[in-house]
């Protein structure tokens, strides 16, 4: 299973074993990440699952679409490498992936 | 001895206020019952990802097993409450364990309304609340044939769009005159009415249903006309009531669901209640609201569960909703009820717009459709009682940033 590192805004590491198929914030609640609400449980319309994804996994990651961008525009702090982590796929091609979580979610 | 919680429910509500309990430090046990035999789990896909097969069960779970043993939040599943006594305290099941309680929430939700019409016991006349009812509900979307939905509300005309995803004919029954007639405003209603219509939807505003026909099984809808629409299958969405037998009988204060305080605490004060079975003061509208929605559910129950556990937190958040139909998402904030002004922007038939509700030049609420950007704007307006200029609100060119200041 690809492994995912989810590091907290105080620091804290957590690498979880996540399914192939279920989204990045699905695996963090799974695995009881501290940090994604996750309010709207995944359907694109709450963004609170914002997440930083590591600058060296932004392009196998990919950018949000249309939707997705406008939501982040109005979260927490949003930067450059600022997705919904429930928009993102957990793959092979993401083994290893680290992603940063926000402050604050919503 | 330690304290004990009990959490009637095991809902979105439920399970929040039991983690924002332990959150907030609460220590004593926390013993939630609920009616299902399933672990707390979100609702919302039950008309749309997960009736249409795309989504499995394992993810509609809020939490892992693990969670509730970790967080040591004792889950009886499969279990009714028989009763509340209020004086002494305790909860007794339908099995006849009683249980005793230092604090108590009421997390019952708000099922389906049922109706009583001739036919209305048939086999195939469907209701949509839990993982049951979908699992129920789908393979009459493999079957083909026609469903006739009764109601154009969100879940009437979720199972719409996901009926004819499915390829099954439609026709959604509506008594009012136009869809959403309750949650949304006309603009919206007239933009929801095209889009099913475009997609094949034989929709019937101002169409009442008399009764259902069948030899055992549903075969047809009579309506109020005379009219017979032959049907393999019948949803019926017509709203929701409160659960509030259990409070009633405990003699806790009703207002249209259970009566809580701006801080989700009942007329009772080691009983609280949260999410589609309470209603409670809103200080942005100063008036009671009850709400049927996943973003209350959760909010109040952060409030009920963090007070639970001894703090002094007001529950003042701004109310919101979303909807999935085909692939157009309408997201709503606020309750437009008593607006005198509205204003439109964007275009309905570029399926991106978004509608204003002002009172007195007061922001109310918005329906955005397809316009996340004016959904997450206008949350901030709402929460900060923001007064909007309709004029500068119904030019185009108004960057709608530059309304936060």
């Amino acid at each position: 299973m690809p492994k995912i590192t989810y590091i907290e805004h105080n620091g804290a590491e957590h690498v979880v074993d996540a399914e192939k198929g279920v989204s990045v914030m699905e695996a963090a609640v799974k695995n009881m990440i501290p940090g994604i609400d996750a309010d709207c449980g995944g359907a694109c319309a709450c963004a609170t699952c914002h997440v930083y994804v590591d600058p060296a996994w932004m392009e196998k990651v990919g950018k949000p679409e249309t939707m997705e961008e406008s939501m982040l525009d109005f979260a927490y702090e949003p930067k450059e490498n600022s997705r919904l982590s429930c928009q993102i796929t957990v793959s092979d091609a993401l083994d290893g992936l680290i992603v940063r979580l926000p402050e604050f979610q919503g | 001895m330690s304290e004990r919680a009990i959490i009637i429910g095991a809902g979105q509500a439920a399970a929040q206020a039991a983690q924002s309990m332990r959150q907030a430090g609460f220590d004593g046990d926390i013993v939630m019952i609920g009616e299902e035999r399933e672990l707390p789990y979100q609702r919302p896909p039950l008309s749309k990802t997960y009736l249409q097969g795309e989504l499995g069960a394992d993810r509609l779970y809020l939490r892992p097993a693990a969670f509730y043993e970790q967080q040591r939040i004792d889950l009886r599943l499969g279990l009714r409450v028989a009763s509340i006594d209020a004086a002494a305290k305790t909860v007794t099941s339908e099995t006849g364990e009683t249980l005793s309680y230092d604090k108590l929430l009421i997390a019952t939700g708000a099922p389906p309304r049922r109706l009583d019409c001739a036919g209305a016991d048939l086999e195939g006349v469907r209701y949509l609340r839990s993982i049951a009812d979908s699992d129920a509900l789908r393979p009459a979307l493999s079957a083909g044939g026609r469903i006739v939905i009764v109601g154009a509300g969100y879940i009437g005309l979720e199972v719409a769009a996901s009926a004819r995803k499915a390829g099954l004919d439609v026709t959604v029954l509506e008594m009012a005159d136009r869809v959403l007639a309750r949650v949304a405003g006309k603009d919206v209603s007239a933009f929801y009415e095209k889009l099913h219509l475009d997609r094949g939807v034989d929709l019937r505003l101002g169409a009442a249903l008399d009764h259902f026909e069948g030899n055992g099984r549903v075969s047809a809808a009579v309506l109020k006309s005379g009219e017979r629409i032959d049907c393999a299958a019948v949803l019926v969405g017509v709203g929701a009531a409160p659960a509030i037998a259990l409070a009633e009988a405990a003699d806790l204060r009703i207002a249209n669901g259970v009566w809580t305080d701006d801080h989700a605490r009942t007329s009772d004060p080691s009983i609280w209640a949260a999410g589609d079975c309470a209603s409670h003061p809103s200080p942005i509208y100063e008036r009671r609201l009850r709400l049927e929605s996943v973003p209350n559910a959760i909010e109040q129950a952060k409030v009920a569960g963090a007070n639970m556990a001894g703090g002094d937190v007001v529950y003042d958040a701004v109310p919101w909703f979303w909807s999935d139909q085909y692939d157009v998402k309408l997201q709503t904030v606020g309750v437009s009820e008593g607006a005198d002004e509205t204003v439109l922007r964007g275009d309905p038939d570029a399926k991106k717009f978004s509608v204003w509700y002002l009172q007195r030049g007061r922001l109310l609420a918005v329906d955005a459709v397809n316009d996340p950007a004016a959904f997450a704007l206008s949350k901030r307006l709402i929460a900060a009682r923001a007064a909007v200029d309709a004029k500068i609100l119904a030019d185009p060119d108004t960057d709608l940033k530059s309304l936060v200041s």
